[in-house]
């Protein structure tokens, strides 16, 4: 579980804050996906929840950040580390690139954390099948390919179990039916360890599909928070750029034509739509 | 200038085939989409377009010239690549001298440099970040200086290798946009990526690959139906094709942009 209680934060040497008095509560066990422009604050909102702001880019951050039980300015970011896993955008900057294989790679967290030897090699062996990658378990981690070294960024995260998972664009170089694979195994730990799951991802269709709950950002406010079904389909996307499934985009599209019932509403994802055009049909 | 491929085959110094006798031709003017799951050799593949890997065996020619017998800096007059990840690319202190870069070496006259790099940072969207260091951006306008980077070159070919990675709506709508219009422009545009509704959108032909061989090749609309084949390597067809071969379509024409779609579905009225 997480809260921010009126959180503002300003990098340093800036004027305009990244992240503008946020609120909000995230249960544990809840898959909450965070949308937005470029900009709006969604790698900032990553970064603070895992204590890289403010311990890593220092800056102004007022009001309280509380991660897993911990209000993450009073603590170090090694305390963090143990309970929150944050998966960067680019894989290149979490690997280590100091180890010879996919194994050792996933091993190096636990080794700095000093789990039992017996214990790391379970964990490894369970985390490398979850995540698709035990095939990759002697390969040299600089000769996969970027979907791949996505897939082991992942598994080195969540070998450390932490309580709240942080992606942020986790899947961006993975092909369709991996990305599905990925995000489904990170549902499903969501659900059976009650890990609190941040998400944060551009492809709408991936969200509406995956998540409980979506926050959308704006100029680093919060601008919707809702049900994916709800927040997807609204106005407040277009209006802050945020983007639309082709679904949606669709459907509005037939409204404007006159081809979609008043009170009908505009489906986020593709069983929704194949429901919603049946029953729209001219 | 056309690329012609023949019976192309690379294998890496760790004995990895990656691509096995692959075949076909790039035709000047050509908009082509790469896709298929990782690993499959797609990344493999387009570094041979300019020159950045050279077969193991089977050849690969640019116009009437193999590419054994070009220097890497004589393909790049020709062919400019946009790397996957613009870390592997970027050097210089600001945008501006990072997106000059291609045509200062080119030894343009500077009056021509000058008027390339202003239009590329536009196309890019840049042009407000121009004084800045690269390393200041966030990753995806960074992606985008790599790509104006390569448009200042003005190269006869374009090879764009996930250009939609971490892009915003704005930004996919942006690339796609300058896809059309270089496409517009006569030039030739070849796309590696995994986002298959830009693919369908902005793509005349789509190459499938999978274990490094090739399993379709043909109009997007053609390819990108065949959700079967596309399985065989971890892809689906676009997003409205997927609506589409679940409502009562009949033998219309399947979409492939969110226009084509709504005309097909009011026409049924």
């Amino acid at each position: 579980m997480l809260t921010l209680d009126h959180v503002t934060y300003r990098y340093p040497n800036t004027e305009r804050p990244a992240l503008r008095d946020l609120s909000l509560t995230i249960p544990a066990g809840q898959f909450c996906a965070v949308v937005g422009a470029n900009g709006a604050g969604k790698s900032t909102l990553a970064y603070t929840l895992a204590g890289f702001v403010p311990h890593f880019y220092h800056g102004t951050l007022t009001g309280a950040v509380t991660v897993a039980g911990l209000n993450t300015a009073s603590v170090t970011l090694a305390d963090l580390v143990r309970r929150v896993g944050l998966v960067f955008q680019n894989p290149y900057n979490q690997i280590s690139g100091t180890k010879f294989t996919v194994r050792e790679e996933v091993a190096f967290g636990l080794e700095n954390l000093g789990v039992p030897r017996a214990e790391m090699l379970e964990r490894i062996a369970a985390t490398m099948q979850l995540t698709g990658i035990a095939a990759l378990a002697e390969r040299s981690p600089l000769t996969l390919s970027g979907g791949q070294m996505q897939r082991v960024a992942l598994a080195s995260v969540l070998a450390m179990q932490p309580q709240v998972l942080v992606l942020d664009e986790p899947a961006s170089q993975l092909d369709p039916i991996g990305t599905r694979e990925v995000l489904a195994a990170v549902q499903a730990l969501a659900a059976s360890r009650r890990i609190t799951v941040v998400l944060i991802e551009h492809k709408l269709e991936w969200v509406a599909a995956f998540a409980d709950r979506v926050l959308v950002l704006a100029d680093g406010a919060l601008v919707a928070d809702g049900p994916p079904a709800e927040v997807l389909a609204s106005d407040v996307l277009l209006t802050h750029a945020a983007g639309q499934t082709r679904y949606t985009q669709a459907a509005r599209l037939a409204r404007a034509q006159g081809g979609w019932p008043a009170n009908q509403p505009l489906p986020v994802t593709l069983p929704q739509a194949v429901a919603a055009f049946q029953a729209a049909r001219p | 200038m056309d690329i012609v491929l023949e019976a192309l085959t690379h294998t890496y110094p760790g004995g990895v085939t990656a691509l096995q006798d692959v075949s076909f031709t790039l035709r000047a003017g050509e908009a082509v989409a790469i896709v298929g799951q990782n690993g499959a050799g797609k990344t493999t593949l387009v570094k041979h377009l300019n020159g950045l890997l050279l077969p193991t065996s089977g050849t690969v020619r640019l116009g009437e010239t193999d590419t054994r017998r070009r220097s890497v800096a004589q393909m790049a007059a020709q062919v400019g690549y946009v790397f996957q990840n613009p870390d592997d690319q970027l050097f210089q202190p600001t945008v501006a001298r990072e997106v000059a870069f291609g045509p200062h070496n080119l030894r343009w006259p500077a009056a021509r440099a000058v008027a390339a790099t202003a239009a590329a940072l536009e196309a890019a969207g840049l042009t407000a970040v121009a004084d800045r260091h690269p390393y200041d951006l966030a990753p995806s306008e960074r992606k985008r200086v790599a790509l104006a980077a390569v448009l200042a070159m003005e190269t006869p070919i374009i090879v764009l290798d996930e250009p939609t990675t971490g892009q915003d709506y704005a930004g996919v709508a942006r690339i796609g946009g300058l896809v059309d219009d270089l496409i517009a422009h006569g030039r030739t545009v070849i796309t590696v990526t995994h986002d298959l509704d830009f693919c369908a959108e902005h793509f005349a032909r789509v190459i499938v690959m999978g274990q490094g061989r090739v399993l379709l090749d043909g109009p997007a609309r053609a390819v990108l139906a065949q959700a079967d084949v596309l399985a065989q390597t971890d892809v689906e067809p676009p997003q409205l094709m997927r609506l589409a071969a679940q409502l009562p379509w009949g033998d219309a024409p399947l979409p492939l942009t969110v226009a084509d779609f709504v005309a097909t579905w009011i026409g049924r009225s």
